[in-house]
């Protein structure tokens, strides 16, 4: 078994490119689901409408990147008042249904054949983050120590990532220790009794459903750019489910929940990976063949969050006072 | 002093409704609250069918009914939470009818639940917050500014801990609302509201599950209410205390408005005695009525569910 090559994918996985854009999926999801009480579970959504938009604009329409990215946010905020619209003011389980079949949608849209001259079918869309690439400041070569190097593509990559993960972060911090955040939290509580004290609960579900929607689109486009690509089946459920994972096992309503939920998240992948595919290929394990190492760590890691769920279901920042509450 | 302004405001509400005929919507001398043909149907059943009610301001009003009366659906209607089928009402001269519930509770009128909405997992001081209006802090971009409204923030913080001093509630304030007792809960609903600073303080069933030890401090906080110039309009079933607080008696059955008067002598209308007995509760049932209270039972029942299942 070679453990360098396993710990140092380890270590690196939690700054990776995954942790960073799952982080910020994750974000926006905590304001959703955390703070506001809504069940958007339709994230990947927000993330495929701003990565595509960036795409299409650049490569289809060819405008330059920054263009793209304007495209990218504002196809995210429509998306949010087309979802919002007709469904916050139902009750919460409508926003639901509504938000993960129009996730589906919007990943057929982009991988049917009728729109393949646009989006480009299953194959998605390349070679539209040298606008990008270009304002990286690091000069080629790779950085860091030992084996824990990045070349200067993926830096500058994590560098403009984890800048926006750390802006995120500061927004949420400022606006849930603000009134504004206060109202999100009362409506998770209860929207009649926020609505009888002169609030506009419409309103304030929509700006978190746009909020959350924005900053889960940036995940978006960093796995764009990180990957110079788009495909539509990146942007499946699982992805919107996996943010879920992630919010819960950092801890839901906390500001850092996510980031570290989602390191730990992916860590915890990459090892458990690394270590069956070692023993597999080494001989220790002989029930299961290479290919079926990558379905068995997400059982394994399933296995690991109901037992989290079990022990310590507030996650790793939350307040067991607050469960218990939920307990009553 | 403070004995003293009881006694002022409860002179002048009983003045105002001393030589006031006894009949369903009888016009008042300075109403606050004037409700016309208000209509709420669920399917087939007609759950509020009152015609014409005028809430006198500075009083303190019972709404009185057997259940499945209405009561809650009345107040759901006049308080935007539910949209009635037909009629109107104004407030303070303005017209309400088809105003959303937040703009309702903006505009002075704000009201209490029956089943107590304490949000949770907010502090019981955040709670109070939440209730104070025209907050800057509450529009998305100033939020991010904490300078734009920690003066405002401050001043609320303020008056929110004078209330909650006055409801002995002080010594609870860090901790979650979740945890506290469900007369305590009433108190901060209470308290909640008035950080609206309300006009009208709309109060449904505010004793219900609160144990004896409690209710006389509700009560003296109701009365406080009056005192203080607000109008308040409650439901409640317990006469005891309808008789204690209220100047006014406002009774419903099956919809409707069918008697008013002082609560000294509103139980003695033979209306009110149909209403809570049935009409012939010293006759012997016949058939065709025992059918018939049995039909009507049902629907009550129904109503209520539909309620419910609307909540």
């Amino acid at each position: 078994m070679d453990w360098t090559t396993i710990i140092s994918t380890t270590v690196k996985a939690a700054i990776g490119v995954e942790t960073v854009w799952y982080a910020l999926a994750a974000i926006g999801i905590n304001i959703h689901f955390g703070y506001t009480g809504l069940l958007n579970f339709g994230q990947s959504a927000f993330l495929a409408v701003a990565g595509y938009g960036l795409a299409v604009t650049v490569t289809v329409i060819g405008l330059p990147f920054w263009i793209g990215i304007v495209v990218g946010l504002a196809a995210a905020v429509l998306l949010a008042l087309l979802l919002g619209i007709p469904t916050l003011r139902l009750r919460a389980d409508y926003l639901a249904i509504v938000t993960i079949a129009a996730a589906e949608i919007v990943r057929l849209i982009f991988r049917s054949v009728a729109f393949k001259d646009v989006f480009g079918g299953s194959d998605g869309r390349r070679g539209f983050s040298d606008g990008f690439y270009a304002l990286n400041p690091y000069p080629d070569g790779t950085y860091g120590f030992g084996w824990f190097t990045f070349n200067e593509r993926v830096l500058w990559v994590l560098t403009i990532g984890w800048i926006l993960v750390g802006l995120s972060c500061a927004v949420v911090y400022l606006l849930m220790k603000s009134p504004w955040g206060r109202v999100l939290k009362a409506i998770r509580e209860d929207e009649d009794a926020v609505r009888s004290l002169g609030k506009n609960v419409f309103s304030y579900k929509m700006q978190s459903l746009i909020l959350g929607g924005v900053i889960g689109s940036l995940g978006g486009f960093i796995y764009g750019l990180a990957y110079a690509s788009v495909q539509p089946d990146i942007f499946g459920t699982e992805t919107t489910f996996f943010a879920y994972t992630i919010v819960i096992l950092g801890g839901a309503a906390r500001v850092f929940g996510p980031v570290v939920g989602s390191m730990i998240f992916w860590v915890l992948l990459v090892l458990v990976n690394g270590v069956l595919s070692g023993a597999v290929q080494s001989g220790f394990i002989t029930f299961m063949d290479i290919t079926q190492v990558g379905p068995f760590r997400f059982l394994l890691v399933g296995l690991g969050l109901i037992l989290l769920l079990v022990y310590r279901p507030q996650g790793i920042f939350g307040d067991k006072r607050e469960i218990a509450i939920d307990a009553r | 002093m403070h004995a003293e302004t009881t006694k002022e405001q409860k002179t002048a509400a009983l003045a105002a409704f001393k030589d006031l005929a006894r009949e369903p919507g009888v016009p008042k001398p300075d109403p606050i609250l004037v409700v016309d043909n208000v209509v709420r149907r669920f399917g087939g059943l007609t759950a509020v069918e009152v015609e014409h009610v005028e809430v006198q301001r500075g009083s303190i009003t019972a709404l009185i009914g057997p259940n499945g009366a209405g009561k809650t659906t009345f107040f759901n209607q006049l308080t935007g939470f539910d949209t009635a089928d037909s009629g109107q009402w104004t407030f303070n001269g303005r017209n309400m009818n088809g105003v959303p519930a937040h703009k309702v509770a903006r505009s002075g009128m704000v009201r209490t639940f029956q089943l107590t909405k304490a949000l949770s997992k907010l502090t019981v001081l955040e709670n109070m917050r939440l209730g104070a209006q025209a907050q800057k802090g509450e529009t998305f971009w100033r939020a991010l500014v904490p300078s734009l409204w920690r003066g405002q923030e401050d001043e609320i913080t303020e008056r929110a801990e004078e209330l909650l001093t006055r409801f002995k509630l002080d010594a609870k304030r860090d901790d979650f609302a979740g945890s506290l007792s469900g007369g305590q809960r009433k108190l901060l609903e209470m308290a909640r509201a008035l950080m609206v600073r309300p006009e009208l303080v709309m109060l449904d069933e505010p004793m219900a599950g609160v144990n004896p030890a409690l209710t006389q401090s509700l009560l003296g906080h109701v009365k406080d209410l009056r005192e203080q110039g607000m109008t308040v309009l409650f439901v409640e079933h317990d006469m005891d205390m309808v008789r204690d607080i209220s100047d006014w008696v406002i009774v419903m059955a099956q919809g409707n408005v069918i008697a008013e008067g002082p609560p000294d002598t509103i139980m003695s209308d033979s209306r009110v005695i149909d209403a809570y007995l049935g009409a012939h509760h010293d006759a012997p049932l016949s058939e065709d009525e025992l059918e018939q209270q049995l039909h009507e039972a049902e629907e009550e029942l129904v109503a209520e569910n539909e309620e419910e299942a609307k909540k």
